[in-house]
């Protein structure tokens, strides 16, 4: 693909004495990569590294040339990385307009503004007034996604985004990644879901604890059993009927 | 303004067990037949109270209804910003009670320096902005000094809670011994001004006019407040920083200054109520400690960062001080004040997190 705009380099980091991310590395341009693997791989934490909600251990992550580790969660969101955390995290006292309000600040000739988001998802424009705690899953989910997009930023990082959803409510999920990407956005996904992960990216980044075991197309992924069984756990299928356990929950898998 | 609705444990599901879903419904039947047997003991009953029941003695229940929400609307000014520094910061400000008394005193001495006097002040002498300018005054310094505290003392010990009370509870006794060396120990007022000084009639019972503009002065503060927090980017942000404070700084907002505008609005607002305060019941030494106990008991009762539940909690402990003195039995009459512990435990047994909070 295009030139890495994002690198990720040897990088550790933890909680306390406890070692989830080991010398982990890849890189990306502008384009979608998902990251899957098992729960306990360490993918939540990789996502909150990069954010500087964890503070690496050593290593480097560089996005536009810039070095962004140990700096603060504001100034990493400033840099133009956009995060959608697990468990969307909206602030359940703020209505819909609230949320997008509060980001909204001289957006007035960028890309994303309120309308442009109420455009990307119509549904939430019908939500305007509720509270963002009184959603659905779905609806609670495009609100993380159009919050993020405000930042206007040149990175969308999402963490279980499909995670709680129903099939239709995580193609539309899809879509607007696909939109995204077209606009030039990279969008990095952390993902357990197998369907979403692979319609989302083609290039799809196996993560064993703490590090990237290896890199496989979406197709292949799809297509091997075998790999999934190994990678991804018994189970791991492309249907995704059945929503997991615990849906809106704050919980972390480390 | 924020609508986290405290969760009391709630008996489980159709398959809990029975014992368990008692255990949590008692203390609410409990608190239930408390506030009813209240109702009908100051409507009907009061027995012996130096008031009577309300059926007999209407005039004595509307005017100490009027005290217990004038009143509240002083508690509410000063509570608010307590529990707004603590609703965003997580910070137990136990120098609010400083603040107060420092607005206090500041705001009397302005007002003496703006007459041309000290003494024998009479209220026809005030006029309008011989009240406001040395509330204004009063207020500003007290949350210019909280600022300071803030940046000096608390910035860098963000998180660190218990650090932080210490550390303010410090201030509070160095404060405390500085004014009494810079204002004495004397009890001062600050006068009303003469244009709302008046006694009207209400079935009978003469009123002071003064209680009213001060419910006025608060329902203004309380309005100013809400539309600041609703109608604001800031104000949003502050409430969502209340939610997930992480979550704000994830989305690449600088909560640092947030935090400082915050703790300056909080400090100011305990300035307003300290010059109200002042007009009120006066400002002395160990006012601070006891307007400290009131934000406390207010915001205990309300839940913890909540605003609503600072009006709630205000109202309740309100009504607690204005009516237990009027309706108890007159030999009871000495346990007033213990009423109002009677208030925090039921409270807290029905919603350990207070009326609107939530587990932090």
């Amino acid at each position: 693909m295009s030139d890495a705009t994002f690198r990720v380099e040897s990088l550790c980091a933890g909680y306390g004495e406890a070692r989830v991310l080991d010398d982990l590395s890849f890189d990306m341009g502008t384009e979608a990569v998902a990251i899957v693997g098992r729960n306990g791989m360490g993918k939540t934490t990789l996502c909150e590294a990069i954010m500087g909600l964890v503070k690496p251990w050593s290593g480097a992550i560089i996005h536009d040339g810039e070095r962004i580790d140990g700096q603060t969660p504001e100034r990493i969101a400033r840099s133009g990385i956009a995060y959608v955390p697990q468990g969307r995290r909206l602030f359940p006292s703020l209505t819909v307009d609230e949320h997008l309000a509060m980001l909204s600040k001289g957006n007035g000739d960028k890309r994303w503004t309120p309308e442009a988001v109420y455009e990307l998802f119509p549904r939430l424009a019908e939500r305007r007034r509720q509270g963002g705690g009184k959603l659905s899953g779905g609806e609670q989910q495009m609100l993380a996604v159009g919050r993020a997009l405000l930042l206007n930023g040149s990175m969308l990082l999402m963490d279980e985004p499909s995670e709680g959803l129903a099939p239709t409510i995580v193609d539309i999920l899809i879509e607007a990644v696909h939109h995204l990407v077209e606009e030039g956005v990279a969008v990095l996904v952390v993902e357990q879901n197998l369907r979403a992960a692979t319609e989302m990216a083609e290039r799809q980044l196996v993560m064993v604890s703490g590090r990237i075991e290896t890199e496989v197309t979406a197709a292949r992924l799809l297509g091997d059993a075998e790999l999934q069984r190994r990678y991804l756990g018994v189970g791991a299928s492309i249907d995704d009927g059945e929503p997991s356990p615990g849906g809106a929950s704050k919980g972390h898998d480390t | 303004m924020s609508t986290a609705v405290g969760q009391a444990p709630q008996a489980g599901d159709g398959t809990a067990d029975s014992k368990r879903s008692v255990v949590y419904a008692l203390p609410k039947a409990v608190a239930y037949a408390a506030a009813a047997f209240v109702v009908v003991w100051v409507l009907f009953i009061a027995g012996d109270s130096p008031a009577g029941p309300a059926v007999s003695n209407p005039g004595r229940f509307v005017v100490t209804l009027l005290d217990a929400i004038t009143f509240a609307g002083l508690l509410f000014v000063v509570a608010s910003g307590f529990t707004l520094i603590f609703g965003l910061m997580r910070t137990v400000n136990m120098a609010h009670g400083s603040l107060f008394l420092l607005a206090a005193f500041v705001a009397i001495n302005v007002q003496h320096a703006m007459l041309g006097k000290s003494r024998n002040i009479v209220a026809d002498e005030v006029g309008i902005l011989d009240w406001v300018v040395p509330m204004l005054v009063g207020a500003l310094v007290a949350a210019c000094v909280g600022l300071i505290l803030q940046q000096l003392f608390l910035r860098w010990n963000q998180g660190q809670e218990l650090r932080q009370a210490l550390i303010t509870l410090a201030i509070t006794v160095i404060m405390a011994d500085q004014m009494l060396n810079h204002f004495g120990g004397l009890a001062l007022r600050m006068t009303w001004p003469g244009s709302v000084t008046h006694f009207i009639e209400i079935l009978g019972q003469r009123y002071a006019t003064t209680r009213l503009f001060m419910l006025a002065v608060a329902v203004l503060v309380g309005a100013l407040l809400w539309l600041w927090l609703n109608r604001t980017r800031m104000g949003l942000v502050i409430r969502a920083g209340v939610d997930d404070e992480t979550m704000v700084r994830a989305l690449g907002i600088n909560i640092t200054f947030v935090f400082a505008v915050t703790f300056f609005v909080g400090a100011f607002l305990a300035g307003i109520g300290g010059a109200m305060g002042a007009s009120f019941a006066g400002a002395a030494t160990g006012s601070d400690g006891d307007w400290l106990l009131n934000s406390l008991v207010v915001v205990i009762i309300g839940g913890l960062g909540s605003i609503k539940g600072a009006v709630a909690g205000s109202l309740l402990y309100g009504m607690v001080i204005a009516f237990a003195p009027a309706y108890l039995p007159s030999r009871y009459s000495f346990y007033a004040i213990i009423l109002t512990f009677v208030l925090l435990a039921v409270v807290l047994a029905v919603r350990p997190y207070g009326l609107f909070g939530r587990p932090a």
